[in-house]
């Protein structure tokens, strides 16, 4: 058995998927470039209201409650994909047949999905989910598929040897797709030859003496007895979804219900894949406003300079004219949830403003494989990625990228010798297994360093080269005469970089007042100051 | 009743408890005098109200208090320090536990020696680092597995506005409130060029000495919040007191009962405990003495091995027995 998924009025429904909102409007769809746009296709409350394909957009602007909307590439792109993507998850041989319409062989597919009727209406319900209404047609042949699912709307199933009869009632015109061919309409017509039926009854001979070989091809074709091999596709994985905007969007909400949508069409296609997604990159076109430029350099707007270390946030790429702006989210694990993108992608723009107004969205996944990770029953617990990963980015928006994150200890003995790196918890992570942990090293800790961060400039009173009185006129708890002292231990590194150190440490103990602090104290032997760096705790 | 029964139930929201289903208490009459009319008027009005109330509660909501669950101890992890683990028997999971002390008296190394152990066993910890005060190398030293524990390092001035919880005293209110639900995408002098109503820009700054404050707490909010982490610590111990003390007790309560019934540990590190009665378990450190190697020779002979600290237990909801204190020594990663 074949199936066929076929979208009627292709260019309304890639609009209507991209503006849900529409489906209870009359949408016309204009073409060409201003002042020409002619109507080119229009849904059924369109055509009741009286406006037909070929109309300009004046007469079309005369009806007020009609939405005209601009035929949209990247939108039927994004339709076609997703059309594609939910023939791939019912079958692994698809074929592309046209824009609108995909073939799949059903054969296998019974034992795991049911009978052609149950697979055909979970085809349809899953287009629905996809965003698309679609015609959904199951038969013995491709053809037979194709035609029916041209001609009848809805859900059909043709059982085999009923093609033809099933068939018969359609008209001429599903024969030919291509508007190239209306002169063989017009010849059909002008013989009284108005549906298949009747094509289908002619004599051979005379039709092909009439129309030739094409003609014995319809005719074939009419009584669903052609019987071929499908060329099957194998569609990339690229998950991209787009929307253009009439008006130029300058809030966080207004975009932030457009990325919604974005994201669940993105997130039902990767579902219906099997597949989740660990990068999303965000490309706004934002509008070219001119004689900005000097405004923009005043307003913080993040420029390549200033981005750091890579951590969720990788690149973000503003031209000097401000044409497009792009972010890269990056995600620890695999993820497929709507919302959880969304409000990264909220707080990341609300951190990271474009600067101009937008007029085109495009949101692109990454797929990736989901995470499979099964926690043990007696592991302790662990955050869920998707709650974390929305806790982080909030934490970083309080605090700052770079100052949230898991530490890393650097191969180097420079006293801040590490960097913070991305946070992940992962379920399944494996422990060293031990014992008893709570009995290694309990019997005794270690004394903890307190960093003062930035280090405390101090004014030391020397002593036959030893301190014996620190001051620190920033803070004056910090402060005393020395009772005890340790050092000098010295430390340098890095002289081959520009960034070389040097330094002399002491170990003090201070006396202010009647408490004794333990503190450590440093001599740049470069830079030539003194500095209190940290406490013992 | 006691105090902490009525608390808790307030934090539950749970309704008033009456041992038995009583009238409306109205004032003894003394004597024959007989009440006016507009009293008698009164009290009637105050019985049919109370009378009225009661009756729209339904009879589930009122439980005697012989009736109550009694709340089970709870479980203790192990502090990664055998005597503070001898003094009060570990940390209290679903509990906030406070250490406080001076400078140098060992709350650091506590901290971490807590950090290790949970790590050692699987867990993932969090450190709110209030001041930026964590060393990385100690961190190593102390045995924490890094992996496991998120470091959130407060003090830089924040681009956003948030709204203090803290008690603010004079810091401006915020004059635009739109923005906060809506943030702008673009800035003004584009935003009037495109056509959309310009909005006042926000120029509350909260002061850098609450900014730290309000990042640690709302971090807390955050991570409690999100779940899973098994020690969360509150790094406090360089904030100055009066700071600290203008956290809202209602926000240590908030803490306690998000932690309740879980299994997180809610640690903070303070000078001075600030957080009332909301703490389980309350410990005081201070630092006897350093170990060190002989002090006749030159300096540079000398070393730091570490500190002799004492543990005082100031007050434990657990159980009840007097204060008590146990000493142990911390060493430094040097001294072997």
């Amino acid at each position: 058995m074949f199936a066929c998924i076929y979208i009627p009025n292709f260019s309304v429904a890639a609009a209507l998927r991209a503006e849900p909102e529409l489906q209870a409007h009359p949408v016309a769809i204009l073409e060409g470039k201003p002042p020409l746009e002619r109507v080119i296709a229009v849904n059924g409350k369109a055509g009741g209201l009286g406006i037909a394909p070929g109309m300009t957009k004046a007469q079309a602007e005369l009806c007020p409650e009609l939405a005209l909307r601009l035929r949209s590439a990247v939108q039927e792109s994004s339709s076609h994909s997703a059309l594609l993507d939910c023939a791939q998850s019912f079958s692994p041989c698809v074929e592309d047949t046209a824009s609108d319409t995909v073939l799949l062989n059903l054969a296998g597919m019974e034992s795991l999905l049911g009978s052609p009727a149950e697979i055909a209406r979970a085809i349809a319900e899953r287009a629905v989910q996809l965003g698309l209404s679609a015609n959904v047609a199951a038969a013995v042949n491709p053809d037979a598929a194709l035609l029916a699912a041209r001609g009848f709307s809805g859900v059909t199933v043709i059982p085999p040897g009923k093609e033809s009869e099933k068939l018969g009632s359609l008209p001429v015109g599903v024969l030919f797709h291509d508007h190239a061919e209306d002169d063989k309409i017009e010849t059909l017509d002008r013989w009284g030859i108005r549906n298949l039926r009747a094509l289908a009854a002619l004599p051979n001979v005379a039709l092909s003496e009439r129309l030739g070989q094409e003609g014995l091809r319809l005719q074939q074709l009419a009584r669903g007895a052609v019987m071929r091999t499908l060329v099957p596709v194998e569609p990339p994985l690229v998950f991209e979804e787009a929307v253009e905007l009439e008006h130029p969007v300058v809030l966080l909400e207004p975009l932030a219900f457009l990325l919604n949508r974005l994201l669940e069409q993105l997130c039902n296609r990767l579902a219906s894949r099997a597949l989740a997604t660990q990068e999303l990159r965000l490309t706004l076109e934002l509008s070219n406003l001119t004689g900005v430029d000097d405004d923009f350099e005043n307003i913080g707007i993040p420029s390549e300079s200033d981005g750091g270390v890579d951590v969720q946030v990788a690149s973000q790429i503003v031209s000097r004219r401000q044409t497009r702006f792009s972010r890269v989210l990056r995600l620890p694990l695999p993820m497929l949830d709507a919302k959880t993108f969304l409000k990264l992608l909220q707080l990341d723009l609300s951190a990271n403003p474009p600067g101009a107004p937008i007029m085109k969205i495009l949101l692109a996944a990454e797929p990736a494989r989901p995470r499979s990770a099964q926690g043990g029953l007696f592991l302790p617990p662990s955050p869920e990625p998707e709650k974390l990963e929305l806790t982080l980015a909030r934490i970083a928006g309080m605090v700052g990228e770079q100052r949230v994150g898991a530490l890393e200890i650097l191969d180097t003995h420079h006293p801040e010798g590490f960097r913070m790196r991305r946070f992940v918890a992962e379920v399944a992570r494996k422990t060293p297994q031990r014992k008893n942990p709570d009995a290694a090293d309990a019997s005794s800790a270690v004394t903890a360093l307190r960093r003062l961060r930035p280090p405390l400039r101090a004014n030391v009173t020397l002593e036959n080269g030893q301190p014996t009185r620190v001051m620190c006129p920033r803070k004056k708890e910090v402060s005393g005469d020395v009772l005890w002292k340790a050092g000098p231990w010295r430390f340098s590194g890095d002289w081959w970089e520009r960034e070389a150190w040097a330094r002399d440490e002491w170990d003090l103990a201070l006396r202010n007042g009647e408490a004794v602090s333990f503190y450590r104290l440093v001599h740049d032997l470069l830079g030539g100051g003194w500095f209190v760096e940290g406490m013992y705790d | 009743m006691s105090s902490a029964v009525v608390s808790t139930s307030a934090a539950l929201g749970r309704r008033f408890i009456f041992d038995e289903p009583s009238e409306a208490e109205v004032c003894p009459l003394t004597g024959d005098k007989k009440p006016s009319g507009k009293q008698a008027a009164m009290a009637s009005v105050f019985e049919s109200t109370i009378n009225h109330q009661k009756s729209k509660l339904p009879a589930a909501s009122i439980t005697p208090a012989s009736r109550l669950e009694i709340r089970p101890a709870p479980e203790m992890a192990p502090s990664g320090v055998s005597a503070i683990d001898a003094l009060t028997g570990g940390l209290p999971r679903g509990c906030l536990t406070e250490i406080f002390g001076p400078a140098s008296s060992g709350r650091t190394s506590v901290l971490l020696a807590a950090l290790a152990a949970a790590t050692r066993r699987g867990e993932y910890c969090a450190v709110i680092d209030a001041s930026d005060a964590l060393d990385a190398q100690s961190t190593a030293d102390a045995g924490v597995e890094l992996d496991r524990l998120l470091w959130v390092r407060c003090g830089e001035s924040s681009p956003h506005k948030n709204n203090s919880p803290l008690r603010h005293r004079d810091t401006e209110k915020d004059k635009n409130e739109e923005n906060q639900g809506c943030p702008i995408l673009v800035p003004r002098v584009l935003r009037d060029r495109v056509g959309t109503s310009p909005r006042s820009e926000n120029s509350a700054i909260p002061r850098a000495s609450e900014h730290r404050l309000e990042q640690v707490l709302r971090a807390t909010d955050l991570l409690l919040e999100s779940g899973g982490f098994s020690l969360i610590v509150l790094d406090l111990a360089d904030i100055p007191l009066p700071a600290a003390r203008r956290i809202p007790l209602t926000t240590w309560f908030r803490f306690r009962r998000a932690v309740e019934n879980k299994s997180t540990i809610l640690l903070a590190v303070e000078q001075q405990p600030i957080a009332g009665s909301c703490s389980t378990l309350l410990l005081q450190l201070g630092a006897i003495k350093p170990t060190t190697t002989q002090e006749r020779k030159p300096s540079h002979s000398h070393l730091l091995t570490g500190l002799e600290i004492t543990v005082e237990l100031v007050r434990s909801r657990l159980e009840r027995k007097p204060a008590r204190s146990v000493t142990f020594e911390t060493k430094t990663a040097w001294a072997g």
